[in-house]
């Protein structure tokens, strides 16, 4: 296939927001860590030019992987995982720690995140591992075997301790409900997460108080024929009541202090407003400073360079997890729901592409990509924001970090590419 | 389904972030955040307050410049704690409160750390001041005061305090703002608007220039400079008089309702609360709960009016047709309330309404009363009529005058003596006292001046208020410029007030002897009883000395209303009073000297000891 028949089939939609993403995003890196010592742009000792600098490296990697052969992806996918896991175990033995976290490799030059690569990886095995015509996503065992995939990545990546990243490894699981997952897992999923927040909120007696009343309300007006499934239901309110002391038992004894008072703040678990504002100001530093920098942006924002508190550093991380705030500040909420909507047009776009595949290990892929994306997304602003607690996570194509933008990068054009022979049966 | 939940999910994500960011930028949001921002320093240029002058254009209050010393705790580098004490005159351990209390009001806007250097501190400290990182010199003004009496009215500004500025978002902590009297009324006008400048700070907090380029900083508003109704002289001379006495006195001009004087007793010199001795002065003065100096008689003070109310119910029995001038009631040296006898100190005999007038005839008022109520079908429906009469005086309820506290007194209605005898078991004869302005009837000394100039005016009265002009205009406000009219009709005045002439004029009047030479003056005595609790027990006191009084009686300038606790008869202190207030105010000088020293030097002093003596003592003494 030529080059120019790519680039007529390539989808331009998203590569131009793609792009936008980009170039708002190192806009506000160069707002946020610009110093009154006006340097070049491409002076490379700068943040903004040296993520400049990677823009530059993504825009090769772009060419190089347009140019390669479409099947290269699906037929390496399984090496490529065993590296990259490979990689993430090598951590423990030469991993270079910033931050409290051993997630890197020194690479001279610049750090490289194995994690960043397991994540392309890690679609890549799981599209092919579902893809193959042995799979029956029915079966319990190649359920088992689906979930593994994205475990190992998870379980190597938690202790580094990078608790973020490992999360976006079960994003992955939207791509098993797509290929025929029961949405029963995804229930239990969200039964848990609901128990917990209820069990932390109010209690494990409000929460059997619940469990009867829903009972009651379930079960109370039907017909007197109908058989009530007493030992299922005995069951499960057990394994409910159960999950719920477990939950208290976790989180007074096996969570740390700062995990409790993170999910203290987000569930505003403190009831008296002074020492919840207390706590906002100490714990909560940097998502209140985050809130208030967004805020105080308004409707039209304070203008390009114009962020008094962007210019002053007052949010932590700016250039990088809370790189969002910067937005909100100098652009307002004109440039913030400019993003969102951006971002949430990428996603319909890339699921519509997804959808229109008629090979399936690009489909899947392709529901990979959207999942890794959507997920840093969700957590980032919404811990930006202040409606999730803060899970470290950077915001995709936006925030500093040269391994970041260039896997992102890697993971959409990889899929793009897929798309271009789309009409393909097989490669 | 499954094709559709992955889309519906980032669906909702996004509203549920366009929803969550249009709060945090669109409602939350509010250009007062600006004050907020941690990168901007805010740096305020204050008016100097506006100037108080008195009717006649004579200052009042003016200003004095001062110095504050100012502390950004966040700056504080290490220092010479002990020099700078030292410098500041202040202890260690008060500069380290100082210092720790200002980093709880915030760590990087500026406290006041020493508030109000004087000029010769302040020459010693400037030269020093770089050294010292995070404190500067602020210069302000202070209130001077060009006169030493008129408190009170005047009022005075403090520091604002934490309810403050959660009220009004325009103070900042440090700021001065009016807490009584005209300071307090008329804050916005006498305070201007101070000017803000804002500085973009960068993230170790040095200025990088101005904020957004000045673009949204404001110029200072100079306050306003205002002239009062007060006359300084008539005033000072008034509080003079008041030496070693409590009471009030009010005096308006009964043309505009402008009050001339308005005196408390005792007070004290307005510069007290003023400078570095300010909160240990006012200690002092609020602790004085007795002598009470910093309560103003003139316009809190409810009492029983006591006879000049006399006047009021020959008004009202006029009107009503109960009786006309020439009616007479015998008096058999008092008047019976049930089934005691109460006195009278006219002398007895037959009385028409002039002499029930300047005789002050109890038992004749006693009579106009019944027959006020007799005149009616139903109590009820007369005391209806009597309490609608009574409140177009302006009695009863808050004047609306222009300071900012005050009282109501109280004209009893139907509902009062219903709940208190029960319904519809009382008459007019339990009532009686009302008649001679004893009962249940209170009222504050501004409120019978107010009474005094709508008798005066034949009918009708306007506001008393104490603003005259703002930056040498007068005032044009409708509530203080429009005629109140009474329910009595104009033509019954005249021999109300001619009754009220006699008083000085006949020999039998009670203020016969008080006469102003080329003056007619026309004036009410009064003499209330009143009651204290000592330990417990009601007690009585010495009666209180009342008088009410206007002149000319044609065309009147001034009517005064003086009220003198336990001063006894109403001729004696209220009486002289009175009289040497028309005096000053009409003619300028006194020309009875003999009056004027007695008043200077006569103190009741002693009568205010009785009740804390915790001995039996007498009451309503000659002493003179």
């Amino acid at each position: 296939m030529s080059g120019r028949s790519i680039l007529k089939r390539i989808d331009w939609l998203s590569v131009f927001i793609y792009f936008a993403l980009v170039f708002i995003g190192w806009i506000n890196i160069y707002s946020s860590t610009f110093t009154n010592e006006h340097s070049s742009i491409f002076d490379f000792g700068t943040l903004y030019g040296k993520q400049l600098f990677f823009i530059g490296v993504s825009l090769v990697t772009i060419v190089i992987i347009l140019a390669l052969e479409v099947n290269f992806y699906e037929r390496f996918a399984s090496l490529l995982y065993i590296i990259s896991m490979i990689s993430l175990l090598g951590l423990f033995v030469f991993g270079k720690t910033i931050a409290g976290a051993t997630s890197w490799y020194d690479l001279g030059f610049f750090n490289l995140q194995p994690s960043e690569l397991a994540k392309v990886a890690t679609a890549l095995a799981l599209a092919k591992y579902l893809s193959d015509i042995q799979t029956d996503i029915k079966r319990r065992k190649d359920q088992l075997y689906a979930l593994l995939i994205l475990l190992i990545p998870a379980l190597l990546i938690i202790p580094q301790p990078d608790p973020g990243s490992a999360l976006v490894f079960f994003a992955l699981i939207f791509v098993i409900f797509r290929e025929g997952l029961p949405l029963f897992y995804l229930a239990i999923v969200l039964s848990l997460i609901l128990i917990f927040i209820v069990t932390l909120m109010f209690g494990t007696i409000w929460l059997i108080i619940g469990l009867a009343l829903l009972v009651i309300l379930l079960f109370g007006f039907k017909r007197k024929t109908l058989k009530i499934p007493v030992i299922p239901l005995t069951l499960i309110s057990v394994a409910v009541i159960l999950f719920s002391l477990s939950v208290n038992f976790v989180y007074n004894n096996v969570f740390e202090q700062r995990h409790r008072d993170r999910f203290g703040l987000w569930l505003r678990l403190e009831k008296d407003p002074n020492k919840l504002e207390q706590i906002r100001k100490s714990i909560g530093y940097n998502t209140y400073q985050s809130e208030k920098a967004i805020e105080s942006g308004g409707f039209f924002g304070k203008g390009f360079l114009e962020g008094t508190r962007t210019k002053g550093d007052f949010v932590p991380e700016q250039h990088t997890d809370y790189i969002f705030s910067t937005v909100g500040e100098e652009w307002g909420f004109f440039g913030t729901a400019t993003v969102i909507i951006l971002f949430t047009v990428l996603f319909l776009r890339l699921i519509s592409l997804a959808e229109r595949q008629k090979n399936a290990f690009a489909r899947m892929y392709g529901y990979g990509v959207i999942s890794i994306l959507l997920i840093h997304y969700f957590i980032n602003i919404g811990m930006v924001i202040g409606i999730l607690p803060t899970i470290g996570i950077p915001l995709p194509f936006f925030s500093y970090g040269g391994s970041g933008l260039l896997f992102f990068t890697i993971l959409l054009f990889i899929f793009l590419r897929q798309d271009t022979n789309r009409l393909k049966e097989s490669f | 389904m499954r094709k559709i939940l992955l889309s519906s999910i980032i669906i909702v994500i996004a509203i549920t972030f366009l929803g969550r960011l249009s709060y945090l930028q669109i409602f939350s949001f509010s250009t007062d955040q600006v004050l907020e921002d941690p990168a901007i320093k805010a740096i305020y240029d204050y008016p100097e307050r506006g100037y108080i002058y008195d009717r006649n254009g004579k200052l009042l209050v003016g200003n004095d410049p001062a110095y504050d010393v100012m502390v950004i705790p966040r700056e504080v580098k290490p220092l010479d704690t002990l020099e700078f004490c030292g410098l500041l005159g202040i202890d260690k351990e008060k500069f380290i409160e100082k210092l720790g209390k200002a980093r709880v009001y915030s760590p990087r806007l500026p406290s006041v750390l020493v508030p109000q250097l004087s000029k010769q501190d302040y020459a010693k400290l400037q030269e020093k001041m770089r050294k010292y990182k995070g404190f500067y010199i602020q210069k302000r003004s202070l209130r001077y005061y060009d006169t030493p009496s008129a408190a009170n009215v005047l009022g005075y500004i403090s520091e604002v305090n934490e309810g403050d500025l959660a009220v009004n978002k325009y103070y900042v902590q440090g700021e001065l703002k009016g807490r009584t009297g005209v300071e307090r009324y008329y804050e916005d006008l006498l305070r201007g608007r101070k000017g803000v400048q804002y500085i973009q700070k960068d993230r170790f907090n040095r200025d990088i220039g101005p904020y957004k380029n000045g673009t949204i900083d404001t110029l200072p508003e100079q306050g306003k400079q205002i002239s009062i109704t007060i006359d300084k002289t008539l005033q000072e001379y008034g509080e003079l008089l008041m030496h070693g006495k409590r009471g009030g006195i009010v005096a308006l001009e009964p043309a505009t309702g402008e009050i001339l004087s308005m005196i408390s007793g005792p007070t004290y010199d307005p510069a007290l609360l003023v400078g570095r001795e300010r909160s240990k002065n006012y200690t002092k003065l609020y602790n004085d709960t007795i002598a009470n100096p910093t309560w103003d008689r003139s316009i809190h003070a409810q009492q029983p009016p006591g006879s000049p109310f006399k006047t009021l119910n020959a008004l009202i029995a006029l009107q009503e047709g109960v009786m006309d001038e020439s009616s007479t009631i015998q008096c058999f040296h008092g008047f019976y309330v049930g089934k005691t006898k109460r006195g009278c100190h006219c002398g007895g005999g037959m009385r028409d309404m002039n002499k029930g007038i300047y005789m002050s005839c109890n038992a004749y008022f006693a009579g106009t009363f019944r027959k006020i109520f007799e005149h009616f079908d139903t109590t009820d429906e007369a005391m209806d009529v009597w309490e609608k009469h009574m409140r177009s005086f302006g009695l009863g309820d808050y004047l609306g005058y222009d300071l900012p506290f005050g009282q109501k007194g109280r004209i009893p209605s139907k509902e009062y003596y219903d709940k208190w005898y029960g319904d519809n078991r009382w008459s007019s004869s339990y009532i009686i006292s009302n008649s001679i302005g004893q009962g249940e009837i209170l009222a504050t000394p501004v409120q019978l001046a107010n009474m005094t100039a709508a008798i005066a005016n034949r009918g009708h009265y306007f506001t008393p208020h104490i603003l005259k002009k703002i930056e040498g205009k007068n005032i044009t406000e409708p509530k203080f410029t429009e005629a109140k009219h009474t329910t009595i009709d104009p033509k019954y005045f005249e021999p109300v007030v001619q009754g009220m002439a006699d008083v000085y004029r006949k020999k039998g009047g009670t203020a016969y002897w008080l006469q102003i030479p080329d003056i007619e003056i026309a004036g009410k005595t009064g003499t209330a009883e009143n009651f204290t609790k000592i330990d417990g027990v009601r007690t009585q006191l010495t009666d209180h000395s009342v008088f009410v009084a206007f002149a000319p009686v044609d065309n009147p300038k001034i009517a005064i209303a003086v009220y003198i606790e336990n001063g006894y008869f109403g001729s004696r202190y209220a009486g002289h009073i009175a009289t040497l207030m028309i005096e000053k105010y009409l003619k300028g000088e006194i020309t009875r000297k003999d009056l004027e020293k007695r008043m200077l030097e006569k103190t009741l002093e002693a009568e205010y000891a009785k009740p804390y003596s915790g001995e039996e003592f007498k009451i309503n003494e000659r002493v003179w």
